[in-house]
């Protein structure tokens, strides 16, 4: 059992057995973060750059924090998505931080493909923190971390992801790799934001709320994202709460012991009603906690593999 | 001035003639010949086909403005390395071809390059905005063809509609670049299953489809001929086969990528696949090959549209849309005979002898006495890699590059004179 | 043939004894010690430290898993890939007497992880450390306080542990590699 790639692009390309050793790893590293000193030594020395393209404060925390308690050096590098043709490309800007012998580079990126795209083009370690509405891994692997902790198991679960599917990088990286470990999923969401083909997905599209969340172990609300859609998507966030957001008096058709995620930040009263969100069954702050340990596996192990 | 090709099998739309020889005077086919008239030059071909110089309906040459990509020099030696005698190079040139004094300026580069005949498409609306018309006319006399706004689509229809009753004062035509710029939106890829895995954003079959009912209606509202370019899906083949079944005027054609690839190249997100119409499902690949065989699609066109490395090597989304196809024409259409879902005559029909009638050029398109000596000799087994001695465009935007392909054009012949040669 | 066996299962279970008694001997004050062993082959022989030390003094002693991966300063010379097995410890280390249990010490690296390891998770009054065959080869001023058995070896030999809870046998074997 082991991770040989250079880098973490995606889960739609691993194995099962590569997910799970992540997901093994990462919660050896979990006492580490509970301890006064938080840090061990092992990356003193490398160099980790952050190379978002598109703003994202809490992931890149989350990085930074990951490597810093790892020892290694983390520096942040923002630039656009957009700047294009003229001037600096997108491969002349990650070689100008190659050259300064960076190892790992964890990239956030406006365009699906594009942290693929960095990744064949250079020597460094490429960790994918969100390319457009592809993948989204380190979001996925503490979900299932988190998942896992709660459930005891992952195989066989039942699990509802609700919201737009379509734009979500976090809903197709848990959908493939959820989909390899043996889960079985529920898709729902307004029909402007599912994919016109949801075949790939080989999950059930689910006829609403009731029907998505009925006998689920774990529900999973995504973030509408406001930006990244146009009007005509949905009519109203109170149009979306009303038939595509989460209430106590939905949840009733879940499991009793059911857990509720988001990968925030929560559109509260939107995707999720504020009770549910501060609720026993909610998870969300054991995500965040999480994806500290998470990330801190993935830079560990690509680290060996530099 | 005189040549004489020997033991060639020669195809035209309707019958191959085994050993047969061509003999060319000057610029014209003086004699196609079981016997072996006198020429101060005689070239043994046995074993290899004649085919008529091949038409393409459908090429971007880039100038004047974009030489970079490709200029009309590059091009025409792309053209008759991949067999192609005639050019219709598109309008989208920097500045746009919507005016009799760029029309020109590309014929007399063309002359001056003396490898190829270039019928220029003019634009239908000035500086392809869709708003006003150009002066066809003008165009028309000055040398262009036919007319179109290709990759930027005449969207308001009042406008499409006047063009098509304008043009036919002239009869000519329009060539139509079927795409509802609204529906496609900030689409990269078919909008199918390669899309959900991908996560590239989609452009439904139906942004073509929508475009071509369209137009075919207009053009029964206005009793004019109208040219659906690069047909991708089996969806818009349901609508031309409707419309000419109900005597509409209306021809099309299909893209050699678009009969070749699909969807599923893209799951690697390779930008040299990126093309637009995008590469469709499966069963659109099938639908276009029965097509070309039935003959419900009239020609194939490549589509050649030449893109610098630099806007193919950067993300997917920013990529420009297209690949060249020159030089892959014949291998790609050949193995569709090889594969016996054509015949040698059914390529000629698509590559030369339909065009030449669209086009209304009766001087080509055959190998008969009489003609053009527009000819071009293939070898049909020849096996060779795609690469950059081989490829003649300033471009190499294209999946093939690099590759093995098996057949290539080993003669060209252009008014007489031999242009290319292998 | 390579293999030779240099210890059995009753020499072992004698040392372990012997060891055992020379740490309550060092450590009058059982209740602020704490046995920690290196994962994993350590690990196992602290368990029978400590289960020897409550057959003897009737007083039950902490016992810690240390996973030094993370603090190994040769990572990259290791072919295999060095897996997280994960540090249970869960007790304080502060003040207090930390016994440091490992199979083999050889040259000196893996005890200098793991004080530094144990280090960042509190300041023990003091670290003891021993190990069960000392093979000699040391790259670090680092000795052990109690030592099993000292093994004279060349760079061409591998000490074998083998002990029942992980490899179904009590045994330490010499091996010649190629």
């Amino acid at each position: 059992m082991a991770y040989v790639r250079k880098d973490l692009v995606g889960l739609k390309d691993l194995s099962k057995d590569e997910i799970l050793f992540i997901l093994d790893q990462a919660e050896k590293f979990k006492e580490i973060n509970q301890r006064d000193v938080k840090k061990v030594p092992t990356l003193k020395g490398k160099t980790i750059v952050n190379l978002f393209f598109e703003p994202s404060t809490r992931t890149r925390t989350s990085f930074e924090i990951a490597g810093k308690r790892l020892s290694a050096d983390t520096i942040n590098f923002t630039s656009s998505s957009s700047s294009t043709t003229k001037g600096e490309t997108l491969i002349d800007t990650v070689k100008n931080i190659e050259s300064m012998n960076s190892d790992i580079f964890v990239v956030r990126h406006a365009f699906s493909g594009s942290v693929k795209f960095i990744a064949e083009n250079t020597k460094a370690a490429v960790v994918n923190a969100g390319d457009g509405t592809n993948e989204h891994p380190t979001q996925a692997l503490l979900d299932l971390l988190t998942i896992k902790e709660h459930k005891k198991k992952l195989e066989g679960l039942n699990v509802a992801i609700i919201g737009d599917i379509t734009h979500s990088r976090v809903a197709r990286s848990n959908i493939w790799a959820m989909k390899k470990i043996g889960i079985n999923i529920k898709l729902f969401g307004p029909k402007t934001m599912l994919p016109k083909e949801t075949a790939p997905f080989d999950s059930y599209i689910a006829k609403n709320l009731e029907d998505a969340v009925e006998d689920c172990d774990v529900i999973m609300m995504l973030r509408i994202q406001k930006e990244r859609m146009s009007s005509v998507l949905l009519p109203s966030d109170r149009e979306y709460a009303k038939f595509f957001g989460l209430n106590k008096n939905k949840l009733k058709k879940a499991k009793k012991d059911a857990i509720i995620m988001h990968p925030g930040p929560i559109n509260r009263g939107v995707e999720l009603s504020s009770e549910l969100a501060d609720c026993t069954q909610s998870v969300i702050l054991d995500q965040v906690e999480n994806g500290v340990a998470a990330r801190m596996a993935v830079l560990y192990i690509l680290s060996n593999n530099i | 001035m005189s040549l004489l090709l020997k033991n060639l099998k020669i195809v035209n739309h309707d019958k191959i003639l085994e050993n047969t020889n061509i003999l060319i005077e000057k610029s014209h086919i003086k004699a196609v010949t079981g016997e072996s008239p006198e020429a101060k030059e005689i070239i043994d071909l046995s074993g290899f086909y004649a085919v008529p110089g091949l038409i393409d309906m459908h090429v971007h040459f880039r100038d004047p403005g974009l030489e970079y990509k490709e200029d009309i020099f590059s091009g025409s030696k792309a053209a008759v390395a991949g067999g192609v005698t005639t050019c219709l190079p598109m309008a989208n040139t920097k500045p746009v071809n919507d005016n009799s004094a760029i029309t020109k300026y590309m014929i007399d580069k063309s002359k001056q390059c003396g490898l190829i005949d270039l019928y220029p498409v003019g634009a239908i609306t000035k500086g392809m905005k869709g708003e006003e018309l150009t002066e066809m006319g003008d165009m028309l006399e000055a040398g262009a063809i036919a007319f179109s706004d290709d990759g930027l689509p005449v969207m308001n229809s009042e406008v499409m509609r006047r063009a098509l009753e304008y043009i036919k004062t002239f009869d000519s035509f329009i060539i139509s670049h079927s795409e509802d710029k609204h529906l496609a939106g900030k689409g990269v890829i078919h909008d199918g299953k390669v899309a959900t895995i991908t996560g590239l954003k989609g452009i439904p079959a139906e942004a073509e489809e929508i475009m071509i009912i369209r137009d075919i209606l207009l053009a029964k509202l206005t009793k004019s001929r109208i040219h659906i370019a690069h047909v991708s899906t089996r969806g818009s083949l349901k609508l031309i086969k409707w419309a000419k079944e109900e005597g509409i005027n209306v021809t099309c054609e299909a893209a050699p990528h678009h009969f070749t690839f699909d969807e599923n190249s893209l799951l690697e997100y390779n930008t040299n696949y990126k093309m637009n119409p995008p590469l469709r499902e499966p069963e659109d690949v099938k639908a276009i090959i029965d097509g070309l065989k039935s003959g419900l699609i009239d020609t194939i066109a490549t589509d050649h549209a030449p893109h610098h490395i630099d806007e193919k090597f950067v993300e997917f989304d920013l990529a420009a849309f297209g690949i060249t196809g020159l030089q892959t024409l014949i291998p790609l259409t050949l193995k569709l005979v090889k594969e016996n879902k054509l015949t040698w005559q059914d390529f000629v029909r698509l590559t030369s002898y339909t065009p030449s009638k669209i086009l209304n050029l009766s001087d080509r398109g055959e190998i008969k006495e009489g003609k053009l000596a527009d000819i071009t000799i293939i070898d049909p087994v020849y096996t060779y890699i795609f690469d950059e001695k081989t490829n003649k465009s300033k471009s190499v935007n294209n999946p093939l590059f690099g590759k093995e392909l098996t057949g290539i054009a080993k003669l060209t012949i252009k008014n007489g004179k031999i242009v290319h040669k292998i | 043939m390579r293999e030779k066996e240099i210890l059995n299962a009753h020499e072992i279970d004698g040392i372990v004894t012997r060891l055992s008694f020379q740490i309550i001997e060092k450590c009058q004050d059982l209740s602020n010690m704490k046995l920690v062993g290196i994962k994993r082959r350590g690990a196992t022989l602290a368990d029978r430290i400590a289960k020897k030390i409550n057959e003897f003094k009737k007083t039950e002693v902490d016992v810690g898993y240390l996973d030094i991966t993370l603090y190994r300063d040769d990572l990259s010379e290791i072919s295999d890939f060095p897996q997280i097995l994960g540090t249970e410890i869960n007790f304080d280390v502060k003040n207090k007497n930390i016994i440091l249990v490992d199979d083999v010490i050889y040259t000196g690296r893996t005890v200098r992880a793991a004080m530094d390891a144990i280090t960042d998770l509190g300041r023990p009054k003091k670290i003891i450390f021993t190990a069960l065959i000392d093979r000699g080869h040391r790259e670090l001023p680092i000795q052990p306080d109690f030592t099993g058995k000292y093994v004279p070896t060349s760079l061409d030999e591998k000490i074998n542990v083998y002990l029942k809870e992980l490899d179904l046998k009590d045994s330490v074997s010499i091996e010649k590699m190629k």
